[in-house]
């Protein structure tokens, strides 16, 4: 299945992407699909306890699954205000 | 109704006009409004700031300011109206980043709502500031993952 990713912030500027296409199995959860790329983006790795996880625009834990289509996003904690 | 019609959770890049966002809830059956105004300061971790760059998720951040909003009215359902603009992009000190405007019958429950508005922004609306101070420049964090 395929799933857009969107990083921003730090996240971003850690890994030096803002968005990505990526092919993944179906039926993977986030936490899966974050340790793949923690893999791919060594620079994500150290910050991966702090990452804030948001499928379609709502916030998930590293337990939920994946859909094809999905929108997942990652970005550190928040700092708006 | 204040303001029908309008738009009550918006992220914006332009700069806020605050008389706009607190017409958006106001209306003569309304005797309080209470304003909470965010305001780019000048000093940040003993330096001097020269300008702050604010990001967003768009989508989301519209998202999550409007479930505010759905918050603050489940815990005090004597406020009317909840309208909050936040500014993103490119800030000097002194200009406004973020306006929450909080309407109701009277004044009791808006001081708490709209200081519950400006709490909650900080924990799960996905907008990030970077400070560019002299002499260096730093994404800020906040302290971590929300009550979602």
């Amino acid at each position: 299945m395929r799933v857009r990713l969107r990083l921003f912030a730090s996240l971003r500027d850690a890994a030096g992407i803002e968005a990505a296409e990526l092919e993944l199995p179906d039926d993977i959860t986030v936490g899966e699909a974050l340790d793949r790329l923690c893999a791919q983006y060594p620079a994500l790795a150290r910050w991966r306890e702090h990452i804030m996880l948001a499928r379609n625009r709502r916030y998930v834990t590293t337990a939920d699954r994946l859909a094809d289509g999905d929108e997942i996003a990652l970005f550190p904690p928040v700092s708006g205000g | 109704m204040g303001g029908a019609g309008k738009k009550r959770f918006e992220v914006v890049t332009t700069p806020i006009d605050v008389n706009e966002v607190v017409g958006r809830v106001m209306a003569p059956e309304y005797g309080a409004v209470t304003t909470f105004i965010g305001v780019v300061r000048n000093h940040s971790r003993g330096r001097q700031i020269r300008y702050l760059e604010y990001e967003a998720y768009p989508e989301m951040a519209e998202e999550m300011l409007e479930q505010i909003g759905r918050e603050i009215r489940e815990r005090w359902p004597a406020i009317e109206e909840v309208s909050i603009v936040h500014r993103i992009g490119h800030q000097e000190p002194g200009e406004i980043s973020v306006v929450i405007a909080v309407a109701a019958g009277h004044r009791a429950d808006t001081f708490d709502a709209a200081r519950y508005a400006i709490e909650r922004i900080k924990e799960i609306v996905p907008i990030w500031k970077k400070e560019v101070a002299v002499g260096g420049e730093w994404w800020v964090e906040g302290p971590g993952h929300p009550q979602a």
